[in-house]
């Protein structure tokens, strides 16, 4: 019993030294203080370099955490408890945030680099007047495949991806919305649809896509496909640039049906504490030059107009990942089409993907 | 109440906070949501809606593949826990068997997407031996084999104890006795194990029932069981009720195993 007792004691004793050395970690780093911003962003999309910049240029210390779901960064600052002064949703998720009231609207005198962003690009349905959000990246959905594993099918039509010839090789993103979207496109639809007539003939006709479908997974796709593990794969275009600056045999595509136009925007979230900082964030970031340096770092396409003539010309002229805006004509903003039909969306998605083999 | 020793409730005090605010709070907190639909009304429509199609038969491939996954992890893991017993320095290959089991599963997840690669080394023996490179990845035998793979040190450590606890004296007097090596395995053996076999049914079949990460590593998605759906109910579609729900049952499946495999103790007389 005393052995007991005094190794509980011991046990209690450490926990506690450890917690107090953390809270002093944490409050030297000055967490949610005066000079520092706590930036939260997708995994894999910012230069690391530039942080450092800004922490040189404008004396305010970033702190940087990544997540890898809208929902689960909503979820985050839904719960509160968070000190959140900068955050990157989707477009969808703009929609989704503003409803709940998680957004503080911004002020443009505060951010006077917002005039070097594409007009094309601002004011859409999902924000009107940019009153809560300013594009980050933008990019589409696509077909990345490896010509020199295939018998020259160049998928200009949604269509090839049902071909006998890809049986088993075919790799989907684990992603209702994608998913459905590459079917409804066939169709002719809309990615938005909320017909469930609509939706049934979608998923009826993706059910027949089934032998051709290897997997549905998420990021693994990438190194699957440098490393000729597979053939064709739905993916988004930035991933598609990732793959392509790998392995040279890889092409990405968007067939001419149309496909989905996604945009991760700048917002600042109710839970800032810094919002001074978190504006002179957001206009270093679009900064010409910067956000030149941070598209090339990234891969995706950034909508900062004056930032493309600081960027290699090899990549602005690329109209994979820069279509002009008459191929832009045929793509679609996802809107948000409430947790109603998402849960629809999402039931089809589980039915088809049980249905594989 | 064998003692009036006040102390004795001081003792069972942390268990009981540990009990309340991590056990039976969460599944309170579990089966009450169960009850909303999205709009936050009291509603029984989950639990109409589990019982539809597509979640029913959901819950019937889960258990199938759960099944194959503890049916393979005890017959590799029976005979294993045998021949340890029997060997020299038990504890030490014991702990080699062991060892493997404290690495995070996701890592080890991780290196069998290597290794059952086009290009992987399991591809390149097959290539050798004249068999033909096979599409290993992203199959239900790679899942099964798999979470064979990670499940077995725990089905080997209860069997490997019940087995090691045998009086070899029991074995001795039934060879006496007449008794052939099948009859005595069958008889002794068999009987004085089913204890750890239980235990060890009980911690593989009821985590198999909920794997998640490595349906989509390793299957490609093409298994989906219980785990993945609460999962994607509860990140993806935001419908905390219908994946409530579905826990709700998982934690009633859970139940119902332990019950039927708990049983009696002994079995020894026949």
């Amino acid at each position: 019993m005393k052995g007991l007792m005094s190794s509980a004691f011991v046990i209690l004793l450490v926990s506690g030294l450890l917690m107090f050395a953390n809270y002093q970690l944490e409050h030297k780093a000055g967490r949610a203080g005066k000079d520092t911003i706590t930036v939260y962003n997708w995994g894999e999309y910012i230069d690391p370099d530039l942080l450092k910049q800004f922490e040189e240029k404008e004396g305010i210390k970033v702190i940087y955490e990544t997540f890898d779901s809208n929902e689960g960064m909503m979820g985050k600052i839904e719960q509160g408890g968070t000190a959140y002064d900068v955050t990157v949703p989707s477009e969808y998720a703009v929609q989704m945030m503003e409803e709940k009231n998680l957004l503080l609207p911004l002020d443009f005198s505060k951010i006077p680099n917002v005039q070097h962003i594409d007009p094309y690009f601002m004011n859409l349905p999902f924000d009107p007047n940019n009153h809560y959000s300013i594009p980050y990246f933008w990019g589409t959905v696509g077909i990345a495949y490896n010509a020199s594993l295939l018998e020259g099918q160049t998928f200009e039509s949604w269509e090839s991806l049902w071909d006998a010839s890809l049986r088993q090789k075919l790799i989907l993103v684990d992603s209702a919305r994608e998913v459905m979207g590459v079917s409804l496109n066939s169709l002719g639809y809309s990615l938005n649809s909320t017909s469930l007539q609509e939706l049934k003939e979608a998923t009826d006709k993706l059910e027949t896509m089934g032998p051709n479908v290897k997997a549905v997974i998420g990021d693994e796709v990438t190194q699957l496909m440098i490393n000729n593990e597979a053939s064709v794969a739905l993916t988004w275009s930035g991933q598609a640039a990732d793959m392509i600056s790998e392995n040279d045999d890889i092409n990405y595509i968007v067939p001419n049906e149309g496909s989905n136009l996604w945009f991760d925007n700048i917002v600042i979230p109710k839970t800032s504490t810094n919002v001074e900082g978190a504006y002179k964030f957001i206009n270093f970031m679009l900064d010409p030059e910067v956000a030149a340096q941070n598209a090339e770092y990234v891969g995706y396409s950034t909508p900062n107009t004056a930032a493309l003539s600081f960027m290699d010309d090899e990549i602005t002229g690329d109209e994979r990942f820069y279509p002009d805006e008459e191929a832009r004509k045929n793509l679609e903003v996802y809107e948000n089409l409430g947790l109603e039909t998402l849960g629809v969306y999402n039931e089809l998605f589980l039915k088809f993907k049980m249905g594989l083999r | 109440m064998r003692s009036k020793n006040p102390l004795r409730f001081i003792y069972a005090t942390p268990y009981a906070v540990w009990l309340v605010l991590f056990v039976l709070a969460p599944i309170a907190v579990i089966v009450y949501y169960s009850f909303f639909d999205l709009s936050g009304h009291l509603t029984l429509a989950n639990y109409r809606n589990f019982f539809s199609s597509i979640y029913f038969k959901l819950t019937i491939s889960s258990f199938w593949y759960a099944f194959l996954i503890t049916f393979f992890a005890l017959l590799i893991s029976y005979p294993t826990a045998y021949f340890l017993t029997k060997t020299r320095h038990k504890q030490l290959w014991l702990l080699l068997i062991i060892i493997p089991s404290w690495i995070n599963l996701l890592l080890k997840t991780y290196a069998f997407i290597g290794l059952m690669g086009v290009y992987g080394p399991i591809n390149a023996f097959l290539e050798a031996v004249g068999i033909g490179s096979q599409q290993i990845l992203f199959t239900d035998f790679s899942f099964v084999f798999v979470s064979v793979y990670i499940f077995i040190p725990f089905m080997i450590l209860p069997i490997f104890n019940a087995l090691d606890k045998i009086n070899p004296t029991l074995l001795d007097a039934s060879k006496d006795l007449g008794a052939n090596a099948w009859v005595t395995f069958k008889r002794v053996i068999w009987p004085m194990t089913t204890d750890g076999v239980k235990s060890g049914i009980q911690v593989v079949f009821i985590p198999a029932l909920s794997l998640f990460m490595i349906t989509r590593l390793i299957a490609g998605n093409k298994v989906i069981t219980l785990g993945t759906a609460i999962e994607q109910q509860f990140l993806v579609t935001q419908n905390w009720g219908m994946g409530s729900t579905i826990a709700v049952f998982l934690i009633i499946f859970m139940f119902l195993i332990m019950i039927l495999t708990s049983g009696k103790k002994g079995g020894i007389i026949k």
